[in-house]
């Protein structure tokens, strides 16, 4: 209590421009642009905003300005183009006005536009504080929060997660890569494996095993041709909706499912 | 049946990292009926506005999210530390002048407040509040600007349309803050049934 007491007659002693500053250092960051001085000019001289005496707020905003300067502040361009419209403003109300735009002042009236703007500018300033009182997410109301690593962690676990094309064409590029070079000198096998033989095959074999493995399937007879053909045999099930594709986890095995559980394809 | 998948829902709801859409929720529950799951859906929101516990189910950002209720928040942040995003008075100025008026071109915003936004602009792009959406097919194509999904999720919006209207923030201003509410029905006053109307006589 007693140094609110000093504080306030430290400030009735000092000279003038220190009480300015004292002023100003509280309205400071409360001036958000010319618009918003001018606003409280007129709320501190209860004027009405759709009649604004601009002598009286053109001389209290250039002091304002002179205080700024005074307080080598820099005064910003937008402060300055405000101060030249109140003066163009009040230059145009001296002027006579052409007898013929007498009848009809309110049109006419040079503070219109600048009314106009303030209006507005009131309106979006009273809309920020609203949406500013809101509840917010992260100051005032709080979600669930589930922290980075307990996610990663749920991620990583083994269960089944379904895959985008470019995961199995990854993985079927990986599978070739492990087939040895192939040797010149073999001679080719006449029999060549068609398509519509592997899809059959796969089909067979997902009767009896509800899933099966990528490198299962090419276990037996490890070569180029038979990895593309088994890789187009199944893609070309997927295209039907025959099968599911699944990755068991990041970079792991693929696993393909029937897409119809064998129970449904009874009914 | 009903209230299991209530449950189920419940559960989506729970695990999802941003609100999540009833649309969202139909998808995911594909083997149940579309009007099923709203149905659950409509008895858990009505369950949880019954409630009255710690947390609410709010509609925000055109989803279902979990909050807790703005009532407890001191007690809420004595164990987690609130985001420091104390929003000062020229980035709601201009955040609500690109809600209100989006799509909006930097000039315009300037024009609407007076003063340079290019500071405040960028730092609301950071926050991700606000995102731009093209170019105005204007000389120069400027940049115009609107508002995120997030900027509907930190500030607890159902969707743009539910923004008060500046009507209504008009009204505020006039008006001092104080519930209204109707004159009570007195006891007397109250329509008491006929009982001789009632067919078990």
């Amino acid at each position: 209590m007693t140094r609110s007491e000093t504080h306030l007659s430290s400030v009735e002693s000092t000279p003038l421009l220190d009480g300015f500053h004292e002023q100003y250092s509280v309205h400071l960051d409360k001036f958000d642009g010319p618009l918003d001085l001018l606003l409280h000019l007129i709320k501190k001289n209860e004027l009405d905003i759709y009649d604004i005496s601009i002598a009286v707020i053109t001389r209290q905003y250039l002091d304002y300005i002179k205080l700024m300067k005074e307080l080598n502040l820099e005064i910003a361009g937008d402060f300055l183009v405000m101060a030249a419209t109140l003066l163009q403003i009040k230059s145009r109300q001296l002027l006579p006005q052409d007898e013929l735009e007498e009848t009809d002042d309110v049109e006419n009236d040079p503070r219109a536009e600048l009314v106009r703007r303030l209006l507005e500018y009131q309106q979006y300033k009273e809309a920020g504080m609203v949406i500013g009182a809101r509840a917010l997410l992260g100051r005032d109301v709080f979600g669930r929060v589930a922290s980075e690593p307990m996610l990663e962690a749920a991620q990583n676990e083994e269960g089944p997660l379904e895959v985008s094309l470019f995961d199995l064409v990854d993985a079927f590029r990986a599978l070739l890569v492990r087939i040895p070079a192939e040797s010149f000198h073999e001679v080719a096998p006449g029999d060549s494996l068609s398509i519509a033989d592997c899809i059959n095959e796969i089909l067979s074999i997902l009767q009896e095993k509800e899933t099966i493995q990528f490198d299962d399937l090419v276990r037996e007879e490890f070569t180029r041709e038979r990895v593309i053909v088994t890789f187009l045999a199944l893609l070309e099930l997927s295209r039907l909706k025959l099968i599911r594709i699944f990755q068991g986890s990041e970079h792991g095995s693929i696993w393909f499912i029937p897409a119809v559980a064998s129970t449904q394809l009874e009914e | 049946m009903s209230h299991e998948l209530s449950a189920i829902i419940e559960s989506i709801i729970f695990t999802a990292e941003s609100p999540i859409s009833t649309d969202r929720i139909c998808d995911l529950l594909n083997e149940f009926d579309r009007d099923d799951v709203r149905s659950a859906l409509a008895e858990l929101v009505e369950f949880y506005e019954n409630r009255g516990g710690g947390f609410e189910l709010a509609a925000v950002a055109g989803g279902w999210q979990l909050r807790t209720r703005p009532a407890f928040q001191t007690y809420v942040t004595r164990q987690i530390r609130a985001k420091s995003s104390k929003f000062s008075q020229s980035s709601l100025e201009t955040l609500a002048i690109i809600a209100y008026r989006q799509p909006i071109t930097r000039a315009e915003i300037e024009h609407l407040r007076g003063v340079d936004c290019g500071g405040v602009l960028k730092s609301l792009l950071d926050k991700r509040l606000v995102k731009i959406l093209g170019k105005k097919d204007i000389p120069g194509r400027p940049l115009i600007y609107g508002t995120s999904k997030e900027f509907l999720e930190i500030f607890g919006l159902k969707d743009l349309k539910s923004l008060p209207t500046l009507k209504e923030i008009q009204a505020l201003e006039e008006i001092p803050q104080y519930e209204r509410q109707d004159e009570l029905p007195l006891g007397q006053d109250n329509p008491v049934p006929v009982e001789s109307d009632l067919p078990f006589e």
